[in-house]
C-alpha cells in the first residue's frame, strides 16, 4: 500500500515536470532551428503585397477613387443637393427625418466634422458656411472590412471598391464602430415607407442591415458613371477614376492641385480626395 | 415485455397523431399549384422549366455571388433578349407577377424565402407610385 502510494507520487511528479518543461523545450529547439540569425519569434512576416497594417499602399490593379473639388460646391450649393438626390434615387435610399436613424450614402456636413484633424481656427466665412459632401472613402486599408464577421463587406479585387453584400449582413454594426468616417448607416426600421420613389433596377434594404455608398458598382458595370458624378457632369466638381493609372483624369487633377484626405492618421488610406 | 398493452396502444396513438395531416386530408395533397406563365408570352427561360423548378434557388444564389462577390456581371441572352443577372432585373422582367407565380408554389410548399424583403416586386412598385 505504502509502496504503491510512493510510486504514484513519483510518477505524478515526473509527469508534472515533463508537462511544464515540454513547451519550453519545443520552443527552444524550434527557435534555434528556424530563426537562426533572423532574431524574431515570428518567422513569416506579412508579405509586402498585402500589408495589413499601416504599410505601403498597393500600386497594383485598378483602385477607383474620387476628387471632390469644393470650389464648384462653394459657388453652387444646389449642386450638392442634386448629387445627393441622384444617389438617393439610384439606390432607393430612405429619407428618414430622425437623425438618429437616418440613412446616409452621400450627405452634407460642415468642414469641422469632415476634417476634425484640421485646425478650425480663423477659417474663412466661405468654408464655415459651406456644406461639404461626405461619403464612403472606399479605403485601401478599410477597417470596416476587418471588423465584419461575415465578410458581408469586402474589397472588390477588380476595382478596389469597398462593397457590401446585403444578403450576408447580420446587422452586428461592428463595421459602423470601425469606420472612422461615419459612412455607414443602420436600418433600425423597415426603410420602405421612407422611400419616396423606387428605382426598379435596384433593391431596397430591410430592417437590421447596414448600408453605405457602393461607388455605384452596379452602374459602373453598365458603363455609366456614379450617380453623383453624373449629376455634377460638366462642372468638374467630382472627378472619378483609377488612382493607380498615371494617365487617368483623376491623377492629372491630383498632380496639379493640392488635395487633402479625411483623417489620414486613421491609417485607412481613403480613396476620396478633397480640393478645399 | 412489461406493460405490453400500454406501450402498443401508446405507439398507435403516437403514429396516428404524427400522421394526422396525411389522413385528415384523405391521403390527398390538395390541388397542385399552377403558377402563371409570363404574362408577356415569353416561352424561353434561362434553363428548361424542369431544371428551373428544381434548382432556381441555387441559380439565384450563384448569380448573387457572381455579381456581388466575383464582379462577374456577364449578361445572359434568352430568346434574343439580353438580361443582367438578377432577380429583379432578369427573372421578374418576364415573371412580373410574384403573387401569381412565385407565391403559388412557395405557399404550397410552406417556404418563405426572404428575397422580397429587399427586392422590389412589380406590385410594390405600383403601390408606391399610387402613393
Amino acid at each position: 500500500m505504502d509502496n504503491k502510494r510512493r510510486k504514484f507520487l513519483k510518477m505524478a511528479g515526473a509527469t508534472v515536470l515533463a508537462g511544464i518543461s515540454a513547451p519550453a523545450l519545443v520552443k527552444l529547439s524550434s527557435t534555434s532551428a528556424v530563426a537562426s540569425g533572423e532574431g524574431g519569434h515570428e518567422a513569416p512576416a506579412a508579405s509586402p503585397g498585402n500589408a495589413g497594417g499601416h504599410g505601403e499602399e498597393q500600386p497594383s490593379g485598378v483602385r477607383l477613387g474620387m476628387v471632390i473639388d469644393m470650389r464648384n460646391f462653394y459657388q453652387d450649393q444646389g449642386l450638392l443637393d442634386k448629387a445627393i438626390a441622384a444617389c438617393v434615387k439610384a439606390h432607393n435610399v430612405p429619407q428618414i427625418p430622425d437623425p438618429k436613424s437616418e440613412i446616409k450614402w452621400i450627405w452634407k456636413t460642415g468642414f469641422g466634422n469632415l476634417f476634425p484633424e484640421h485646425s478650425q481656427k480663423l477659417r474663412s466665412e466661405k468654408i464655415k458656411n459651406s456644406q461639404f459632401p461626405a461619403l464612403c472613402n472606399h479605403c485601401d486599408n478599410p477597417s470596416c472590412v476587418k471588423a465584419c464577421p461575415t465578410k458581408a463587406t469586402f474589397v472588390v479585387e477588380k476595382n478596389g471598391i469597398v462593397a457590401m453584400d446585403f444578403h450576408r449582413c447580420i446587422g452586428c454594426r461592428f463595421c459602423m464602430a470601425a469606420c472612422p468616417y461615419g459612412a455607414r448607416s443602420f436600418n433600425w426600421q423597415d426603410p420602405r415607407p421612407f422611400i419616396k420613389e423606387y428605382n426598379a433596377d435596384f433593391p431596397t434594404r430591410m430592417r437590421g442591415v447596414v448600408e453605405k455608398c457602393n461607388f455605384c458598382g452596379e452602374r459602373l458595370a453598365l458603363g455609366l458613371e456614379p450617380a453623383c458624378v453624373e449629376a455634377c457632369k460638366g462642372t468638374g466638381a467630382i472627378v472619378f477614376g483609377d488612382l493607380n493609372d498615371s494617365h487617368s483624369e483623376i491623377r492629372k487633377v491630383l498632380d496639379q492641385e493640392f488635395t487633402i484626405q479625411r483623417k489620414p492618421s486613421a491609417g485607412t488610406m481613403p480613396s476620396v480626395f478633397y480640393i478645399v | 415485455m412489461y406493460n405490453k398493452g400500454l406501450i402498443v396502444s401508446g405507439l398507435v396513438i403516437f403514429v396516428l397523431l404524427v400522421t394526422f395531416p396525411i389522413w385528415f386530408n384523405g391521403l390527398d395533397a390538395g390541388p397542385l399549384p399552377k403558377p402563371e406563365l409570363p404574362p408577356g408570352g415569353e416561352k424561353e427561360c434561362v434553363a428548361p422549366a424542369a431544371e428551373m423548378r428544381d434548382s432556381h434557388m441555387q441559380l439565384l444564389n450563384e448569380w448573387r455571388d457572381d455579381v456581388l462577390r466575383n464582379s462577374d456581371r456577364v449578361t445572359i441572352t434568352v430568346g434574343g433578349k439580353e438580361y443582367q443577372k438578377g432577380l429583379q432585373i432578369a427573372c421578374m422582367q418576364c415573371h412580373s407577377n410574384k403573387e401569381k407565380f412565385c407565391d403559388t408554389c412557395h405557399e404550397y410548399a410552406a417556404v418563405s424565402p426572404t428575397c422580397w424583403d429587399c427586392h422590389i416586386t412589380p406590385t410594390e412598385l405600383v403601390k408606391k407610385e399610387a402613393q
